[in-house]
């Protein structure tokens, strides 16, 4: 007799099936796209790169676990968004950080900016920004002081340094820089923002897996690098020159794409990417630092609430208000 | 410009190779049947009384009600009992239970034209009598829909079939499709129309093929993108008429009708022998299951018995689905008869459901890109958790088709359809 005994049936809701892209896998896969880039650096910024990766993701996960154990809540370490949050701060950082400075930099992260606002999906700004803002208010000289690629010095903090392209260029000049060394990433710079070939790559990866929308990145690139046109005299080479550099691909593709501090709408994501490249311009050619992806970021992130309150989505059969009063009539 | 149907809709693994290639199998009824009240529209009332002798195709149950259509008996013998019993929807529902005789002895049938073609009335009157609801699950009571005095101009086949595992329709296509052709037929002819489309997914290209073969001058194939929801009524007609029905209308209201394969060929057999709905199609699916395969199951049979044909559990169901696995309901007990609305019955297991642990939404708008009726099921979520009744009305909430694409795209495992679905019910009861 076939057996047909039921026990213990699950009755829930409506669906039954789910989608097979989870949180953790989404975030593991978006670290993944960032693996290139951050070899990249450890390439040409040497082995203390990679000793600054691993103290910034382990920082990061001790801070969560920590407060998840004072706060007495399940620990969530296993949504790898600390994970994330870790390797984007050191890709943030130039080489020649302290160590200890970028451990604080992501318990600030992660308890303050990510935690106490509520946890994943709670914080207003995004975490691995938070952590360089946090570096650039305190740390500013090492924050700006940056190795010169391929210096091969082990541990020592004391590295040659070398500025960036786009602080030559604010100089006023581009004398010296190569377009084809800002693209594979031999440039000065913080350790996982120079190789733009490689994070160019992450990031179509990451679009063609729909991990993230082309809108924002795409929008923000374009915005940058018009404006630049212009602003460098009509320059096609100094326009691709500031796409190239100052960190803005790991900024489009990679930070300003962070699901909760970017707006949820396509039409929302346009006007994001427009905010961040005018502000980035801004900041780079009127503003005091020679860079402004970050702060673009971040005031885009503050801006984002208001960009999903106000960006109303088409509905299906939708009937226009003028439409009904004329029903009504 | 390249038209690709409607926006959103998620591509789930169809997972229709279980049962796919498994040809119709009729299966014998069990000692006592059950037949529920309430298989569509409002519910009958029994017009038997227990001791009674019924025969096969009798009405024992009945209403005066415009949105009912009658309940017939699916085998001859006494009916034993009239009690409530469980019903597939979870509650307890009136039902007249008949101790089969297994000698199936028919009830005389009514006027038929077994030739030729009826008039919309006649149609409307022998639909009705038959008992016919939609068959593609949602039970509507076909007569209503085809009394509608708008001006009709196409009437369209739903062979979508979007829901995983589900092959009912499929089978019924490539095995018997004289029926549903010649329903077709009928239908244009009684509302004096020339455009009949049948909407066929492209992952049942080899149906649409057969099909093609059997078509009249007055019908069309369409292929359409395989998409979850494309069975569903508005996008159906989008997809294959571009027209979109308004918000809070039906489809009369554009000019279109839309059947279900199975309806259809349930309206031939019911004009040219008066056969009334008794039996259907059901698809037995699932990892839990020893030999899947699509059934001829008549109405009042309980679930056991078809998971008996179909060879019994190989190792403990973790859910039981009357329907698809995105809408269908899931079900406490096998118990439960088979009604006129179910179009499968799946056992499913862990490896089938995946696993679920809810986290924080993370604003990432998947719902929104999702959602086929263009709502924002992360807002809606937060307006009715706020119990912003207002807020969400303007949101459009009542326009939720409950098709659960925001829950499955949805990373964080979240249901927003399940609050959504409890925010409907509060306004109804508001209004």
């Amino acid at each position: 007799m076939d057996n047909i005994n039921v026990q213990n049936l699950t009755v829930s809701e409506t669906p039954h099936i789910r989608s097979s892209h989870k949180t953790s896998s989404i975030m593991l896969e978006v670290f993944l796209a960032l693996c290139p880039a951050a070899m990249a650096g450890i390439y040409f910024f040497g082995f203390r790169a990679l000793i600054m990766i691993v103290v910034s993701i382990a920082s990061s996960l001790l801070a969560e676990t920590l407060y998840n154990k004072i706060a007495k809540k399940k620990n969530t370490i296993s949504d790898c968004s600390a994970l994330l949050t870790g390797i984007l701060i050191a890709m943030n950082v130039s080489v020649v950080m302290p160590f200890w400075a970028v451990a604080l930099s992501a318990a600030f992260a992660i308890i303050v900016v990510k935690q106490l606002f509520g946890g994943l999906g709670g914080n207003f700004m995004n975490p691995a920004l938070c952590a360089r803002a946090f570096l650039m208010a305190s740390f500013l000289g090492k924050m700006t002081s940056f190795a010169q690629p391929m210096y091969s010095g082990l541990l020592a903090a004391d590295a040659v340094t070398s500025a960036t392209p786009l602080a030559i260029m604010k100089e006023g000049s581009t004398k010296g820089l190569s377009l084809l060394d800002m693209f594979i990433g031999k440039t000065g710079g913080c350790i996982g923002e120079t190789s733009a070939v490689l994070l160019i790559l992450g990031g179509i990866y990451l679009i063609a897996r729909k991990i993230i929308k082309p809108h924002l990145p795409l929008t923000y690139i374009a915005v940058v690098a018009i404006c630049s046109y212009f602003l460098g005299g009509f320059s096609v080479e100094y326009a691709l020159m500031q796409i190239l550099s100052g960190g803005l691909m790991l900024g489009a593709f990679f930070m300003a794409t962070d699901y909760v501090t970017s707006p949820m709408t396509e039409k929302g994501m346009v006007i994001a990417g427009i905010i961040c490249g005018l502000l980035t311009v801004a900041i780079r050619h009127y503003g005091g630092y020679p860079e402004g992806v970050s702060y673009a970021i971040l005031m885009m992130n503050a801006a984002t609430p208001l960009i999903d309150r106000l960006v109303k989505v088409k509905r299906f059969g939708e009937v226009s208000s003028w439409k009904k009063k004329e029903a009504v009539r | 410009m390249f038209f690709s149907g409607f926006k959103g809709g998620i591509h789930p693994p169809d997972r229709k190779e279980q049962t796919k290639n498994c040809p119709v199998k009729e299966l014998e009824p069990t000692e006592l049947m059950t037949f529920i009240m309430a298989q569509g529209g409002k519910p009958c009332t029994p017009c038997v009384a227990i001791g009674d002798k019924v025969l096969k195709g009798q009405v024992i149950g009945d209403s005066k009600e415009f949105m009912s259509a009658p309940v017939h008996s699916s085998v001859s013998g006494t009916v034993e009992k009239i009690d409530k019993v469980l019903s597939p929807r979870g509650d307890m529902a009136e039902a007249v239970i008949i101790r089969n005789d297994f000698e199936d002895k028919e009830a005389s049938v009514g006027e038929t034209f077994p030739v030729g073609y009826v008039s919309k009335d006649e149609l409307i009157g022998i639909v009705r009598n038959a008992g016919m609801v939609g068959m593609g699950g949602a039970g509507f009571p076909t007569h209503v829909k085809l009394s509608t005095d708008k001006k009709i101009d196409t009437v369209i086949i739903n062979a979508a079939e979007c829901e995983p595992y589900l092959n009912s329709d499929y089978r019924t296509m490539v095995e018997r499709p004289d029926d549903m052709i010649d329903g077709l037929d009928l239908l244009l002819h009684a509302f004096g129309i020339f455009k009949g489309i049948i909407a066929i997914e492209d992952n049942k290209a080899d149906a649409a093929k057969i099909l093609k073969d059997k078509l009249r001058s007055n019908m069309q194939i369409k292929v359409l993108k395989t998409r979850y929801p494309q069975g569903s009524e508005k996008q159906l007609i989008y997809s294959v008429t571009e027209r979109k029905v308004p918000e809070g209308g039906l489809p009369a209201d554009i000019g279109v009708l839309v059947f279900n394969v199975d309806t259809v060929s349930s309206m031939s057999r019911a004009v040219r022998s008066g056969i009334p709905v008794t039996r259907r199609v059901v698809t037995v699916a699932g990892l839990a299951l020893k030999e899947p395969g699509n059934f001829l199951v008549r109405i009042g049979t309980p679930f056991w018995k078809v998971f008996e044909a179909a060879g019994g559990f190989v190792c403990q169901p973790k859910k039981i689905v009357m329907g698809g696995p995105m809408m269908g309901i899931a079900q406490c007990s096998i118990d439960i008869p088979v009604t006129k609305t179910c179009s499968g019955l799946l056992a499913l297991t862990d490896d089938d459901i995946g696993t679920k642990e809810e986290m924080p939404c993370l604003r990432c708008g998947r719902c929104i890109s999702a959602c086929p009726m263009g709502l924002m099921p992360v807002v809606l979520n937060k307006l009715v958790n706020k119990k912003e009744w207002d807020e969400a009305e303007k949101g459009g909430i009542m326009n939720c088709i409950e098709c659960g694409c925001c829950a499955y795209s949805c990373p964080s495992d979240r249901n927003p359809a399940s609050t959504i679905r409890r925010g409907k019910s509060a306004l109804r009861a508001k209004r």
